[in-house]
């Protein structure tokens, strides 16, 4: 099966920023690829030059086979784009939105309002159609900027942070839309700071960090890449922690993790367990737990990169991206 | 939900390799209608398109009218030339409102995703443009008449100062596209538009005679730009010089469009 998306090299510069310094990613036409990284990683940037919003300063893209830059019009003929930022006219009703798309598209009259009644039904927006879309909850935005996107039936499309600022529910709905459009043979890059979002809606995933790939792989290579299972140890008191973090560390020769009273390292080694339960007893240690685990995505993420993806501060870099842009 | 995509890649047409120019035009115009929807859902800015001028015939008239001239009826002979400069470059001001608040508010990405024209959407909204200006200009001469003010040259000299407001506003509207892409947030232009047009329109032959301003403002007043466009379209409405003013408004329509086309495309491509 070819690559619907292949981009090898890319460099794009802002100033004395460097967003991008040399990403390669490749998805394969009909699958999903999640671009994972923190804020600042270079996502939206990687996303605005496949979607020829922006040029690359080195290296090169193809899209559906055409280049995203001597090929610009032929790969708009292919994408569709939705971003973090809900990208609808507030003036205009749900429908008239679309209908727009359409429109621009090149669709007759009917042909436009008849994919638009179509889509607005199937993003549950029916009701809401003759209102302007100021009038809407952020979740109805999002979904009519992704029905907007879907007008021209698009082959590969782009979700920017889609689910970032939705509720639960709107996150569900939308990993649905995503696994409907890969059944329809679609394929969809879509960027996130979730990991648990990568893990249960990608084919491949692409580890961004500062502008550079830091991994890429299944989700299960990138899991077994941290060593297969994580050991977590808590002792009862938490004035044990350093000691604790001095024998995990020497035992496994790898920096453990504390978080929340509790320590963690990946452990590639059976024997491991039994030997830090005899040293943390030897030296009087009250241990509370000690279990084995599969690793998350966000330890992946944290052994690959050496720092957390934190998603505390979500939207300000991609903003930069935005206005650097 | 079945119907989010083609089922099968089959049967798709070959992509296009660039837009054909009756497309470009199609783009444009559909992008114009989009604005020109906009007012149906913003009862405010129709309010804005119309009285604002209403407003500024009235105010003029009544507050103005008795002292400069001696009644309403006669300073709208003279004033409502001037009142439509001004209010042509105020109105200018919402075409940079418009584009920075599409710019800002990521619709602008969607549009340059499209496969249309580049320049559509720049296109379309100074065509929508025009189309306001039409309207309000509308307004002001159905007002103006209604409190007295008379075309006396006939219906080929109103057309005429109605082109020529026409070509003027098209090339100035250059400068509010640039003002559009350098600001960043849409709150700021309304500022330029303060410090910059109002005493453009003020200093000017636009509401008074000149005779009275200081020398060294008689010297800006005479090469004002609002001076030329206003005795212009007094000329070839009421009476008084048309070729001398016409030719200098129309010098400065070029001159600025000559200077701030270039800019604004460049700004334009940069931040879009």
């Amino acid at each position: 099966m070819s690559d619907a998306i292949q981009a090898e090299g890319l460099v794009k510069r802002f100033g004395e920023t460097t967003a991008l310094a040399g990403v390669d990613l490749a998805a394969r036409t009909g699958t999903v690829l999640a671009v994972l990284g923190p804020n600042g990683a270079g996502k939206t940037t990687a996303v605005r030059i496949l979607a020829t919003l922006l040029r690359p300063d080195q290296g090169h893209a193809k899209v559906a086979g055409y280049d995203v830059v001597t090929q610009a019009h032929q790969v708009r003929q292919m994408i569709a784009l939705t971003g973090q930022y809900a990208a609808v006219d507030e003036t205009l009703t749900g429908v008239e939105n679309l209908l727009l798309i359409g429109r621009l598209l090149g669709q007759s009259r009917q042909a436009a309002r008849r994919r638009a009644v179509e889509l607005l039904d199937d993003f549950a927006l029916s009701e809401a159609a003759s209102r302007p879309a100021k009038t809407y909850s952020g979740g109805m935005r999002r979904r009519l900027d992704l029905a907007a996107s879907l007008v021209g039936r698009p082959r590969v499309v782009y979700l920017d942070e889609p689910t970032t600022g939705l509720d639960p529910r709107g996150r569900g709905d939308l990993w649905r839309v995503v696994r409907n459009l890969v059944d329809d043979g679609v394929t969809v890059l879509l960027t996130t700071q979730y990991m648990e979002e990568a893990d249960q809606l990608a084919d491949d995933i692409v580890v961004i960090d500062r502008g550079r790939v830091a991994a890429t792989g299944t989700p299960d290579q990138l899991k077994a890449k941290v060593g297969g299972q994580i050991l977590v140890v808590s002792p009862v008191s938490d004035s044990d922690l350093d000691t604790v973090v001095g024998v995990v560390a020497e035992l496994s020769g790898d920096e453990p993790d504390v978080a929340q009273g509790a320590v963690s390292v990946a452990v590639g080694d059976a024997g491991l367990p039994p030997a830090i339960l005899q040293r943390l007893t030897a030296a009087g240690v009250r241990v509370a737990e000690l279990s084995l685990r599969k690793p998350s995505l966000d330890e992946v993420f944290f052994t690959l990169t050496g720092h957390r993806a934190s998603a505390e501060d979500a939207g300000d870099d991609d903003e930069n991206d935005r206005s650097a842009a | 939900m079945t119907t989010l995509a083609h089922p099968t890649s089959a049967g798709l047409p070959a992509p296009t390799s660039s837009v054909s120019p009756p497309a470009a035009i199609r783009h444009a115009l559909t992008l114009a209608w989009r604005s020109l929807v906009q007012i149906k859902h913003n009862p405010m800015e129709l309010l804005d398109l119309s009285l604002q001028p209403l407003m500024f015939v009235l105010l003029f008239a009544y507050v103005f009218g008795g002292a400069l001239s001696g009644s309403p009826k006669a300073f709208l002979q003279f004033g409502l030339a001037g009142i439509i400069t001004q209010n042509a470059l105020f109105l200018s001001m919402n075409t940079a409102v418009a584009l920075n608040t599409d710019i800002t508010k990521g619709v602008f990405d969607r549009f340059r995703s499209l496969p249309i024209s580049r320049s559509a959407p720049l296109a379309g909204r100074i065509a929508a443009d025009v189309v306001r200006q039409v309207w309000s200009v509308a307004i002001l001469l159905g007002v103006g008449t209604l409190l007295g003010f008379r075309v006396e040259t006939g219906l080929a000299g109103a057309l005429g100062a109605f082109g020529l407001l026409v070509v003027f506003t098209l090339c100035f509207a250059w400068l509010p596209v640039l003002i559009g892409m350098l600001v960043d947030e849409p709150e700021k232009v309304q500022v330029f538009g303060f410090t910059v047009i109002f005493p453009l329109t003020f200093a000017s032959s636009a509401f008074v005679p000149t005779a009275t301003m200081p020398g060294w403002m008689q010297a800006w007043v005479k090469v004002n730009p609002v001076t030329l466009l206003t005795d212009a379209l007094r000329g070839l409405m009421v009476s008084g010089d048309v070729l001398r003013p016409m030719l200098g408004a129309l010098g400065w329509a070029a001159a600025i469009a000559v200077v701030f086309a270039p800019l604004a495309l460049r700004a334009f491509r940069r931040r879009t």
